[in-house]
């Protein structure tokens, strides 16, 4: 039935919609070592403060291109990150610079990569967008929607061809359930039981547009899970003991060759989509509930609750900012890459010339 | 008349058209964003959500659901946000969009338009920077057009609508908001396959299209401040192609530079240059000379400004063509 231009003008200013606030359900009560706490604790900060560096780079212009920041995100990459096995791979999209870290990137690699300098991850040719580190099983950031859910597919395959073990974890927000290659990925991975787990980080908007006026469900990963015969799996996506846990259970169910799984991490981007967006269109309740609902503020209370020190957090907190401020001072101090890099790495023989 | 830059005049035109109860505006954030550059802001609020589609991001379930519409009668104007987002549905475009008024003997068409902004300028490589219009050129069955300029962004758009056939409308990033220029306030139609002759001259023709307009018509100036008679000409329209304006103009001058940004190898230009050696070789005084982009994947801010063509690689091939 078509719609009403005045009875819907809420339709035009996404401020004025119903608020969609994080439902916390508190401490899961893991069983987890203080070793394992600790080390989500420092993952979720080193994400933190190196994407707020890279805000305040941008904000200085030093930043090559547009980038898009994960800052509210972090405890999926983060759980995910440490549940993984270092060999195992990793796909991440234009919003990627928390899962290269996660994946263990160097801090210097991924900033000086967004100042576009010869010491960064692609020696200063891929910008923010297209972070890889193939050492380290990052195999790359993508900008074009869906794609690389059919990439990480192939990566599986290869594992399970080999027979080596190794899982693909492959993230994606929740625009990008809606097109084509997302379908296909689930059922060539459901149908030949590839260890491959795909993470949707659902933070609610669809680059500018919320998800839930343009898609047919709910849940716009987990409820399309049963079309090809996998478990639903909705997670608290701002909880990082939560997915850490899940992440351990998924992992090891693709490692044992149970084949795929689709995680839905419900989870709120702090900003806009990219540098050019504020982000205004949100509700500001909407913005302040999930800002509340912070990852970072909700393990803070937990560890504390559970009897960590507060000094023991501040050192971890400081030691965190040493490093990337060290990692600053290193990326800004690369060179910028020669000019005539633009002609490298085309071919297998180094060059760009296939005539003349 | 309003004085407005292409971003705004293109805003214009979509609004005339949809004063057409069959246009329908379909992609990604064109509703209440506007647009990632803002082209249709305010025609959601003016035409309303049946009208005005914000899309899930599916390039191919855009395209093909315009085409759909355009078999079934109406007007649909489908928005890629950047050139390598319009790959998705390049399965649609070549194999459907392009060959259904063939398949069909005729007797279905898809008289659609699907607006690409294309080019360098936002400095982020790749997918967002590049030019690929020598591939929908290589699809028998769409047009492929590209305004330079306020008046003829509206004026092409409100043809290209009109147009029985489908038509790749491209935008170059660079000018959306470079330049502003007086645009009536009433529709108005410049033709598609027409191309448009910016200067009268007898010594070296400059021929260019798109986003290297502005780079082409800084060289014509700086080359006719030396006294150099120099002829230019605004493709426009790639498909089809006013090659009777090239060959003219190349019969008339002997000397010949043809500029795109895309990359070198195979692109838009080297069409044009076959062209004129087929149909005014004898009248040719010096070999033809091509300015393009490097067959290299667009890079990153700092290095983008040296892939796309300079007004002095311009300025440098018209002398090279000039030399006795």
């Amino acid at each position: 039935m078509p719609m009403s231009i005045e009875a819907d003008q809420g339709l035009y200013d996404y401020s004025t919609r119903p608020q969609r606030t994080p439902t916390p359900e508190g401490d899961p009560g893991l069983s987890l070592s203080d070793d394992t706490r600790l080390g989500l604790y420092t993952r979720l900060q080193e994400l933190r403060q190196l994407e707020k560096r890279a805000y305040d780079l941008f904000m200085q212009n030093l930043v090559k291109g547009t980038s898009h920041l994960s800052l509210g995100m972090e405890a999926v990459a983060a759980g995910f990150g440490q549940a993984m096995r270092a060999d195992d791979y990793a796909f991440a999209t234009y919003r990627g610079h928390a899962h290269a870290l996660s994946k263990g990137a160097s801090m210097d690699g991924v900033l000086a990569e967004l100042l576009g300098r010869q010491n960064g991850l692609m020696g200063g040719k891929g910008g923010s967008m297209h972070l890889s580190d193939a050492a380290r099983g990052m195999m790359g950031s993508y900008a074009i929607i869906g794609a690389h859910l059919t990439l990480a597919n192939g990566t599986a395959w290869s594992a399970q061809l080999r027979d080596s073990g190794q899982v693909t974890v492959c993230f994606f927000g929740d625009g990008t359930t809606n097109i084509g290659a997302f379908h296909e990925a689930l059922n060539f991975a459901a149908v030949w039981d590839l260890p491959v787990v795909f993470v949707c980080e659902n933070n609610l908007y669809m680059e500018y547009t919320p998800i839930d006026l343009i898609t047919s469900v709910d849940h716009p990963a987990a409820d399309r899970a049963s079309a090809y015969g996998l478990e639903r799996i909705v997670i608290d996506g701002n909880d990082v003991d939560r997915v850490y846990d899940t992440a351990l259970r998924v992992l090891e169910k693709a490692r044992s060759g149970g084949g795929p799984s689709l995680v839905e991490a419900l989870t709120y981007r702090s900003g806009g989509h990219s540098r050019a967006d504020p982000g205004k269109y949100r509700p500001a309740e909407e913005v302040k509930a999930w800002a509340d609902y912070d990852p970072i503020i909700v393990y803070h209370q937990r560890l504390l609750a559970r009897g960590f020190g507060e000094e023991t957090l501040t050192e971890i907190n400081n030691k965190v900012a040493d490093q990337v401020n060290q990692a600053t001072e290193a990326a800004k101090a690369g060179a910028e890459p020669e000019l005539e890099s633009i002609f490298t790495e085309l071919w297998a023989d180094g060059g760009s010339t296939w005539r003349n | 008349m309003a004085e407005l830059n292409i971003a705004q005049a293109l805003n214009a035109a979509l609004s005339s058209a949809l004063e057409d109860d069959r246009v329908v505006l379909l992609g990604e954030d064109v509703g209440t964003t506007g647009g990632v550059f803002r082209v249709t802001d305010g025609l959601l609020q003016k035409y309303g959500p049946d009208r005005v589609i914000d899309t899930p991001v599916a390039e191919s379930g855009i395209v093909g659901a315009a085409f759909g519409m355009a078999v079934g009668g109406m007007r649909p104007i489908a928005e890629m946000q950047f050139m390598g987002f319009s790959y998705p549905a390049f399965d649609q475009i070549i194999n459907h969009v392009a060959r259904i008024r063939n398949r069909s003997q005729g007797r279905f068409t898809a008289p659609l338009v699907i607006r690409i902004p294309y080019g360098a300028g936002i400095g982020a490589a790749e997918h967002h920077s590049e030019s690929a219009e020598a591939i929908y050129v290589q699809a028998p069955g769409v047009k492929v057009v590209v305004p330079a300029t306020p008046y003829d962004a509206k004026g092409m758009l409100l043809a290209a609508l009109d147009d029985p056939d489908p038509v790749i409308f491209l935008e170059p990033i660079r000018l959306y908001r470079s330049i502003k220029q007086e645009v009536p306030d009433e529709a108005y139609r410049v033709p598609l396959g027409v191309a448009a002759h910016l200067r009268q001259g007898r010594d070296v023709s400059l021929i260019g299209y798109g986003s290297m307009m502005r780079e082409v018509n800084a060289a014509a100036d700086i080359l006719a401040a030396e006294g150099v008679s120099v002829d230019v000409i605004d493709l426009r329209s790639l498909v089809p192609f006013d090659a009777e304006m090239v060959i003219d103009s190349a019969q008339r001058t002997g000397r010949v530079v043809v500029v795109q940004e895309a990359p070198r190898s195979a692109g838009f230009a080297a069409e044009v240059v076959a062209q004129v050696q087929e149909k005014a070789l004898y009248s040719l005084n010096a070999p033809v000379e091509r300015v393009t982009g490097y067959d290299i994947v667009v890079p990153l801010r700092r290095a983008e400004k040296h892939f796309v063509p300079s007004v002095a690689r311009v300025v440098a091939a018209a002398r090279r063509t000039l030399e006795p």
